[in-house]
């Protein structure tokens, strides 16, 4: 440590500072994230819908938003998990990056009132509905290994693979899938660190409506989660709704729920002042 | 929070193959040859040490931090812990590691991330995803190979709530953790510049890297 007053002062100025944004991030922030969205959405106005896609069992899909545009992501059918992932659209060596989303945020857990960060210290989407709140950010999708483990070494249709073949129909290589967000995938950690799976926390009839920030592709995988106990069953084909999210609100959940979004949408808002869009 | 389960290894500096002083806030990288260990060495102590890891041959498989949190199911890397790369193989093991735990799902700082965690008065200080870039490089690398990393000596509790955050390090000054390499990896590291949270303890210090070849 060292003895230089001046450096010693710096030290503890920048060491109370961390404690105060922790204390606010942990304690303060969630008391303003809602609950969970009612598991019955309100149905989108059928002007809003631009395009819906029903993702088979073991498939995967996708597509390109624009900044104000959103996906709903659904379970009609019975559980599934979704992993995602996202590129700006304007660059993609900008992407989802799951580290930065949990580390800004002071949370493992993604859900409603969060927001998905890219590695460019911007938000990519928002969460803006949610009736589930059980999703992964840190143990990934499946993988060849992974699928092929659990069917006695027969070859399965899995994450990692899905995402080549989207990052490949986009002119993107394996160099250019990062690591995913798996909605509907409720992985929890136990007080010694050891994930299980929380299997009645994701139902049938479960959403997610995922605002995008940026203009973005989005690839999405339809497989089972690797950590699911009923991971060799096919899964039901999911749901997936592109749609005109509302123009938020000056008070909107996304947008103002913490200090640190507040932050991570100025810097997204910087790229987009010349359009005159503002919230 | 899981305990922390310390162990020592073998390898005596005298007889190590290579050798090197990595000063604070800096980048190194380097080859290491399968069977071949490295250890990293935290000089005095609380000092967080970004690690990536590439194959030597393809640097299109890299570490992968949620198939190597998957794979083990626990969030923490430590003795015995293997470090599994996109393509599902095992690149490298932890094989002693006298501090327990380190995180492998906070990812590298950055100025871009500066800005959201501690304000914008915080964009312009030097941070791994600039060493990450330039050290990459040196080796044809861009930004589209930076993954998240392994943090070593960085204490990440994930609490059953879901909490994270980065807490005051647990290393002491001399503590190391040591991996063998199951395949020739490049190693690329930044030792950590951060000055605005307690991975370094607010003050960021040299490291030493040492590799050996497998014992005869």
């Amino acid at each position: 440590m060292t003895t230089d007053p001046s450096a010693r002062a710096a030290v503890e100025a920048n060491r109370r500072r961390y404690e105060e944004l922790k204390r606010e991030g942990q304690r303060y922030a969630p008391r303003a994230l809602l609950g969970p969205s009612p598991r019955a959405p309100a149905p989108l106005p059928p002007k809003a819908i631009l395009h819906r896609e029903v993702v088979p069992g073991g498939w995967y899909w996708s597509v390109q938003l624009r900044r104000g545009e959103a996906l709903r992501l659904a379970l009609p059918n019975g559980p599934a998990s979704v992993a995602l992932v996202a590129w700006a659209s304007a660059d993609t060596s900008e992407r989802l990056n799951y580290a930065d989303t949990v580390k800004v945020q002071w949370s493992a857990t993604v859900g409603k009132g969060r927001v998905l960060f890219s590695d460019m210290g911007r938000v990519m989407l928002s969460i803006i509905e949610d009736s589930c709140g059980a999703h992964d950010a840190i143990a990934g999708g499946s993988t060849p290994g992974s699928a092929r483990a659990l069917s006695g070494n027969a070859p399965r249709r899995n994450t990692r693979d899905n995402f080549l073949l989207a990052a490949g129909k986009h002119g993107l290589s394996r160099r250019d899938v990062p690591p995913c967000i798996s909605f509907f995938a409720p992985v929890v950690a136990d007080p010694d660190g050891r994930l299980s799976w929380a299997a009645e926390r994701r139902r049938k009839d479960d959403y997610v409506d995922l605002r995008a920030e940026m203009d973005l592709l989005i690839a999405l995988s339809n497989c089972p989660h690797p950590l699911d106990p009923d991971a060799l069953s096919e899964p039901p084909a999911i749901e997936a709704v592109r749609f005109r999210a509302p123009q938020p609100a000056a008070d909107d959940l996304c947008r103002t729920a913490t200090a640190e979004a507040v932050r991570g949408f100025q810097n997204t808002d910087a790229l987009f002042v010349s359009q005159g869009w503002s919230p | 929070m899981s305990a922390f389960s310390a162990s020592t290894a073998p390898g005596n500096p005298a007889r190590a193959r290579e050798d090197h002083f990595v000063p604070a806030r800096s980048p190194w990288s380097g080859l290491v040859r399968k069977g071949q260990s490295i250890r990293i060495v935290d000089l005095e102590g609380q000092q967080a040490v970004d690690t990536l890891f590439y194959r030597a041959d393809d640097f299109g498989e890299r570490y992968s931090s949620q198939d190597t949190v998957r794979q083990q199911g626990a969030p923490y890397v430590t003795t015995g812990t293997a470090l599994i790369s996109s393509e599902g193989n095992v690149m490298l093991t932890v094989t002693a590691d006298s501090c327990g735990r380190h995180d492998t799902s906070a990812g590298a700082c950055s100025c871009e991330s500066n800005t959201v965690r501690f304000g914008h008065a915080t964009k312009y200080l030097q941070a791994c995803r600039e060493n990450f870039i330039l050290e990459c490089g040196r080796h044809g690398m861009t930004k589209r190979d930076i993954v998240p990393n392994i943090n070593f000596f960085m204490n990440v509790p994930i609490e059953p709530s879901g909490d994270l955050a980065i807490v005051d390090g647990v290393s002491k000054p001399g503590d190391y953790v040591e991996l063998r390499a199951e395949m020739d990896v490049l190693c690329v590291i930044s030792n950590c510049p951060q000055i605005n949270n307690p991975c370094n303890g607010f003050n960021p210090t040299p490291i030493r890297v040492l590799i050996w070849d497998p014992e005869t």
